[in-house]
């Protein structure tokens, strides 16, 4: 029996998992964790590699989050986008991102976007795919611009242009007919943005607006949004009720004082 | 039996105003069709800027609150200050998230001001920790479709707080009168940063 007296440890913890697997045997329905639907697209360009993304979460068919951002830090020159269960894309990348600052702080090297492909697809190999991220992995190391398709199950792709997600068909579409090798940056933004674009207006996983990060050897330019394809509308009338609109049956005020504050700054030593 | 997020039937739902927050919840605790009790706490207090309020299984909500004022005073005692909304977002997620295949069958609702600043903050996450952060309101319960389209239709920027309260009120009661298993009374929180305002709502006990 767990202590209830326990600091929190990493990693997984398996511990509800009997009593959901009785509540699923007596035949109670499980709720739809936030998937990201999604279009994820990439390419690599004459200087790099630019990755494109909508911004829709979803939860079953809700719209959950409508500017949500799939393109995760992995590490300065590093980059990758998430399709598929929305936890799922964040937490793996956000270990891995972890795993290599350490893999890079003991290589003294630039982190490769081999070394996150293989630290990734070797994760989510061992969770045999229960792990649902699907990702889009981008970067230029000391090597050249590298893209990087990995699948939940642990298979990777090498690929000059790549898409997952539910609206992968539509962008891959866009791509099969626009690419061309050493494209222009302009260019290839543009093609990045049209593919993520047939995504959300063919595709009802995708949506909202579309966010791209363009990374080179000189940089990363994160731009979010970089086409606000979906603006919401003005709304004309006014819904705000006067105030004691609404019966109340119990007021409790607490109030505090707000006492005043200094800061201090402390010199920190030289190391 | 039918999804166990509706076995004890729950709405919540927070907004950000001027410069404070609200969150507001119902207050019914059913096993299933049967109403147990109409004074149910689903919003906890972490600090005096920070409140949660859980959508889900009551008992997993109890334990998943009880886990973070754990982990909560923990950090405080480490840190010797109060924890910034968006870490304690980033702890409940990571909390979540530890129990991904064994999963807490709730989804919390973040509502506070960021202690220095008082800058307002508001989250939700799904029931594996995936965090959405939005600057108008969030979402959370049995009739969360009913909520989403009450909120969209009557929230607008830079509400002052007492027009935050009607706003919120409003929509959180029409809301749960579109809902079977959720309603039965209403609290309301207001967060600012001097002070904290508590209503109970009279609202239809059906």
């Amino acid at each position: 029996m767990e202590s209830v007296i326990e600091t929190p440890r990493g990693g997984f913890s398996f511990e509800l998992c009997k009593r959901n697997e009785a509540l699923r045997h007596a035949g109670i329905k499980f709720p739809n964790p936030v998937k990201t639907g999604t279009t994820i697209a990439g390419i690599v360009f004459k200087d790099g590699v630019i990755l494109g993304a909508d911004t829709r979460a979803t939860e079953g068919t809700v719209v959950a989050d409508k500017n949500c951002a799939k393109i995760h830090y992995i590490a300065k020159n590093i980059y990758c986008c998430g399709a598929g269960t929305a936890a799922d894309t964040e937490y793996t990348t956000e270990i891995i991102s972890s795993d290599l600052e350490l893999h890079r702080l003991s290589t003294g090297r630039k982190p490769r976007i081999a070394t996150a492909c293989r630290l990734l697809k070797q994760y989510l190999y061992r969770y045999q795919g229960e792990i649902g991220a699907y990702l889009v992995l981008g970067g230029v190391d000391s090597t050249g611009p590298h893209l990087f398709t990995i699948h939940a199950h642990g298979s990777t792709d090498k690929l000059p242009y790549v898409s997952m997600g539910s609206g992968s068909l539509a962008a891959m579409a866009v791509f099969e007919d626009g690419f061309r090798p050493n494209m222009e940056l302009e260019d290839a933004k543009k093609l990045v943005r049209n593919a993520v674009a047939g995504g959300i207006f063919n595709d009802l996983g995708s949506g909202s607006n579309i966010d791209i990060c363009v990374i080179t050897t000189e940089g990363v330019d994160y731009i979010r949004p970089y086409d606000e394809a979906n603006i919401k509308g003005v709304r004309v009338g006014d819904y705000t009720y006067p105030r004691g609109a609404t019966a109340v049956l119990e007021t409790t005020v607490r109030k505090f004082e707000v006492t005043s504050e200094t800061v201090k700054t402390v010199e920190s030593m030289e190391s | 039996m039918s999804n166990i997020f509706e076995y004890n039937g729950s709405a919540v739902v927070a907004m950000v105003g001027k410069e404070c927050v609200a969150i507001a919840a119902d207050r019914r605790l059913g096993m299933q069709a049967q109403t147990v009790t109409t004074d149910f706490k689903k919003i906890y207090e972490m600090n005096n800027k920070l409140y949660v309020g859980f959508y889900g299984l009551a008992t997993d909500a109890q334990t998943v609150s009880n886990r973070l004022k754990f982990q909560l005073n923990l950090y405080q005692l480490r840190e010797n200050r109060l924890i910034k909304p968006k870490a304690f977002m980033h702890m409940v997620s990571n909390l979540l998230y530890s129990r991904r295949f064994g999963y807490y069958f709730i989804e919390p609702v973040i509502a506070g001001l960021d202690p220095k600043t008082n800058d307002p903050y508001i989250a939700t996450m799904d029931l594996i920790g995936c965090p959405m952060e939005t600057k108008d309101f969030v979402v959370a319960g049995t009739c969360s479709e009913q909520l989403y389209g009450m909120c969209e239709s009557l929230w607008k920027p830079d509400l002052e707080p007492d027009d935050l309260f009607e706003t919120i009120s409003q929509a959180l009661m029409n809301a749960v009168d579109r809902d079977a298993v959720s309603g039965w009374g209403a609290v309301v929180q207001v967060i600012e940063k001097d002070q904290i305002t508590t209503r109970t709502l009279k609202s239809r006990m059906d």
